[in-house]
């Protein structure tokens, strides 16, 4: 096997949230496969600004797959082709030489372009505003160990609790749908004593925000859960929707 | 003139904090509503303060770089968080927290400090767990613990490998609850570029907006820095692609002491380098070195696959050299111990840059399983970036810089030498002296954050409840906005030939070779030239494309490349300055017969504080003694 590809890389180009963008074609050649695909980025990067051209813009921060940032959808998939991993973690080997490369923003109305790969995922933030926590001041509280938890329940609120708010679940679903996302934080909380006191409330007022910000309904496809890079299940929603509707009995 | 008081409270030690606290002056609640605390960062420390402050009823404006408070790197610390709860009845307490700091960090770090930390940890634990923070349970349903490097006893709280994003989730939960309320404004991509001054103290900040790149004048009674660490300067480290040091660059010309620039932490265990093409570097947390044993072959130059090499002839040199702690020597000490192997020649993989860190014989005694569900997570990391599988064949791994522990000098307060002008988290350099242990640095941040500066920043803000709000078209926000518009505007007019990344990497090679793991005074002074010289270049050839008025990174990239060109002169002359070897510096003129750190107590038992003088002056170093009433000065022994 070589070491090295020679690849196409196609990318979306949008110069502000208002212009129209499109795809532009890049070739690139002698990339390493041991590199992470965002370094294979940064080559090209590299190469455009010394060819006077501007360089792709786009999203990241700890490159080790951990805070969310990055956000690519490469050959129609977000975060790429490999299961379980973030684009950051993505490495060059699992590409063939020759291949073309096709790479866009994820796409939701409620995740607007900001430029080329950028896109604005405030309605996460709001979404988390409204209700993703437990409402305790710091202080005094109880001794850690006066809340016993045992290890399923607290494994499992893990589980929820590994999300890394990238988005990639909204991008893979054709409704660009947010439950994953909410599923995780509703269910996390749904599981602890801690949150109980604000279980009803929570789940009313992050649902009612995520309906405003324009995500879709669930398309109940599991798009989401195949692409998240936390691997995070669907099992969430299923809980998030039997929370929603007690809350909602209860709320009447 | 800068005074250097670290307003230590008197008396005895274990009740400095305590009596503080309860003498502390207060701020009325209708007073709070009318002062505004600017906070920028948005990691452990700055969401844990933000939160805080906010619930107290400040009235707080957070800035981040990044497009949420939640993706600030402290989410990726991956091992724990220490705390002396004592739940394992192993005999930890208050004091032996404070011990093991005060050693680890080789007794260059403030007394009262680190002990007003081991006090706290326990309540930072309590708190997490009140917000809904995950940790690992045992079966029974209650708080599992693990052990960590330069200690005995287990004191870590962990949330599965990822304890680092758990605890920051946490604070940031709390966070947006008080942005859900509007009493915490925030600013997602917005960078902060000046600090204000007016009548000798801070009073806001300008801050660009990411996206439209326009200028941004803030107002705040008080302005506090929670803007982690600067080792990016050495371009390739475990930090993430924008931690940078520019808020700390800013404020340090604006008249805050800069606090032991050198002491700079190397990780023993990140996956060794690869390419020319490398962006970043990947740690592996050190809790794997509770079950991994770390190894290079006895011979030099062996090149057999590591399953090949038989038991006797491989050389577990931590085991050999350090038999009461073994792999948990602390950071430093596992660092030079693998520099040593590879220098020797014994290094491993292609680079020869590395050493084996083997599950063997963990897997043998504890099954496959059990290692999964401990390092489940870091294993596929590292397959993921290698390519090759830790359950069958032995990590690579190498030192890679990790930490700063230098930083913004403080004083008890958290106060750096400006009035007004707080620095909390890894941005100060207050409490681990020349080496920090693992899990400390969760806990130093959560502890400024959530029960320090809510009491210590009382101090100041209760003188000032009569100063109403500057309005932002005061003259020296007007001036403040110009500089940071001239700086923008000469970075996009040089038009030269190198990339930011280019001149970074160079940066970043000089202070590797010269100002990383080890140091002597004829590397250190050909790298103050070589500093200097690439920083002219930059300002004569830098090629940074794009314009001012949008969302431009090369732009963002070049203004940190240019402070760190700064920084890593200042760090060199402080290791210059400090011709001793404590913690994570080691002077190679300085060390024991066994090729250990040696420390001048006698000389250098002093936090060096910088002082900036001017563009291109010597900046002035002033000296904060250390006085070690409760701990005696030892040389640090882990055999």
């Amino acid at each position: 096997m070589s070491d090295t590809l020679n690849l196409t890389l196609k990318i979306w180009r949008q110069k502000s949230p208002s212009s129209t963008g499109k795809f532009e074609s890049y070739k690139l050649n002698g990339v390493s496969t041991h590199m992470s695909f965002l370094e294979m980025m940064d080559v090209l990067n590299e190469k455009l600004i010394k060819e006077n051209k501007e360089p792709v813009a786009f999203d990241h921060d700890c490159r080790e797959g951990i805070c969310g940032m990055c956000s690519m959808y490469i050959n129609g998939r977000a975060h790429g082709p490999l299961k379980g991993t973030t684009t950051c973690q993505l490495h060059m080997r699992h590409f063939k030489d020759g291949e073309t490369i096709t790479i866009e923003p994820w796409r939701a109305k409620a995740f607007p372009v900001i430029k080329d790969l950028v896109v604005d995922r405030t309605a996460f933030e709001n979404i988390m505003q409204a209700g993703g926590f437990v409402s305790v001041n710091t202080g005094s509280p109880a001794d850690a160990n006066s809340i016993l938890i045992g290890k399923t329940i607290a494994d499992e609120a893990m589980d929820g609790a590994a999300c890394i708010g990238c988005g990639a679940c909204v991008a893979a679903c054709k409704n660009a749908s947010a439950m994953l996302f909410v599923s995780a934080k509703v269910s996390q909380l749904a599981l602890l004593p801690q949150g109980q006191v604000e279980r009803t409330e929570r789940v009313l007022k992050m649902v009612q925000t995520m309906d405003d910000a324009g995500f879709g309904n669930c398309s109940n496809t599991g798009a989401c859960e195949a692409e998240c890079p936390k691997e995070i299940s669907v099992a969430h929603i299923a809980r998030l929707n039997r929370e929603y509707l007690m809350a909602s009995i209860a709320g009447e | 003139m800068t005074t250097i008081d670290s307003k230590v409270p008197p008396g005895p030690l274990s009740e400095k904090w305590t009596k503080y606290r309860s003498t502390v002056k207060l701020v009325n609640p209708a007073n709070k509503r009318h002062i505004e605390i600017i906070v920028v960062g948005s990691g452990l420390a700055g969401a844990s303060a933000a939160a805080s402050l906010a619930e107290l009823g400040y009235k707080v404006k957070v800035f981040c770089f990044q497009d949420s408070p939640r993706r600030a790197h402290s989410i990726a610390a991956q091992g724990g968080i220490n705390a002396a709860k004592n739940y394992q009845n192993d005999g930890d307490s208050t004091y032996r927290l404070f011990y093991d700091t005060i050693k680890g960090g080789d007794f260059r770090s403030r007394e009262a400090n680190v002990y007003r930390l081991a006090e706290v940890s326990a309540n930072i634990i309590d708190q997490c767990v009140a917000q809904g923070v995950p940790f690992a349970r045992e079966y029974g349903g209650l708080l599992d613990n693990r052990s960590f490097g330069g200690v005995q006893v287990s004191r870590t709280f962990y949330a599965r490998g990822q304890t680092g994003q758990q605890l920051l989730l946490g604070a940031y939960s709390a966070l947006s609850r008080q942005i859900g309320k509007k009493q915490v404004q925030m600013y997602n991509r917005h960078e902060m570029l000046e600090v204000v001054m007016i009548d000798g103290k801070a009073r806001g900040i300008i801050a660009r907006d990411l996206v439209t790149g326009k200028l941004e004048r803030h107002f705040g009674h008080a302005v506090v820095l929670a803007t982690g660490g600067y080792g990016n300067v050495f371009f390739l480290s475990t930090n993430a692609m924008g931690c940078n040091v520019t808020a700390n660059w800013k404020a340090y010309k604006k008249g805050a002491a800069f606090g032991n620039p050198c002491f700079t932490q190397i990780h023993p265990t990140c996956i060794p380098v690869s390419g020319d093409y490398q962006s970043k570097l990947t740690l592996m947390s050190e809790s794997l070195r509770n079950d991994g044993r770390i190894w290079v072959p006895k011979k030099e130059g062996d090149k057999r696959k590591p399953i090949d090499i038989p038991e006797e002839e491989r050389d577990y040199y931590l085991e050999r050299r350090y038999p009461a702690f073994g792999n948990l020597v602390p950071r430093d000490v596992a660092s030079r111990a693998a520099k040593q192997a590879c220098d020797e020649g014994k290094g491993v993989g292609p680079s020869g840059l590395a050493v084996y860190l083997d599950f063997r014989d963990a897997i043998a005694r504890l099954g496959q399983p059990v290692i999964a569900a401990r390092y489940g997570n870091l294993f596929e990391m590292y397959d993921k970036i290698t390519g090759e599988d830790p359950y069958k064949t032995p990590m690579r791994i190498y030192p890679a810089v990790h930490y700063t522990m230098g930083g913004l000098w403080v004083d008890y307060n958290l106060m750096t030498t400006v009035k007004g002008l707080y620095a909390l988290g890894e941005c100060n350099f207050s409490d681990h002296g020349a080496n920090r242990l693992g899990a400390s640095a969760l806990m130093q941040g959560l502890a400024d954050g959530y029960y320090v500066i809510p009491y210590t920043i009382g101090e100041y803000l209760s003188g000032e409840i009569m100063t109403k709000a500057i309005p932002t078209d005061h003259a020296a926000f007007a001036d403040a906005e110009n500089k940071v518009k001239e700086r923008i505007d000469k970075l996009l007019s040089i038009k030269g030939s190198q990339s930011v990344d280019d001149l970074h990497k160079r940066l970043g090679k000089v202070m590797w070779d010269y100002c990383g793991m080890a140091r002597n005074e004829e590397g250190l002074k050909k790298a103050k030239v070589m500093v200097q010289q690439i920083r002219e270049e930059f300002w004569k050839d830098v090629k940074v494309p794009g314009g001012a008025f949008e969302f431009n990174q090369e732009l963002e990239k070049a203004g940190r490349v240019a402070d760190f060109l700064e920084l890593g002169e200042l760090m060199i002359d402080d290791a210059l300055n400090r011709k001793e070897s404590c913690g994570g510096h080691f002077r190679e003129e300085s060390a024991t017969d066994k090729g250990e750190a040696k420390r001048d107590d006698a000389n250098f038992a002093y936090v060096s504080a910088w002082e900036y003088q001017g563009d291109n002056q010597p900046a002035k170093l002033n000296k904060e003694p250390l006085v070690f009433e409760e701990m005696h000065l030892a040389e640090r022994n882990y055999e």
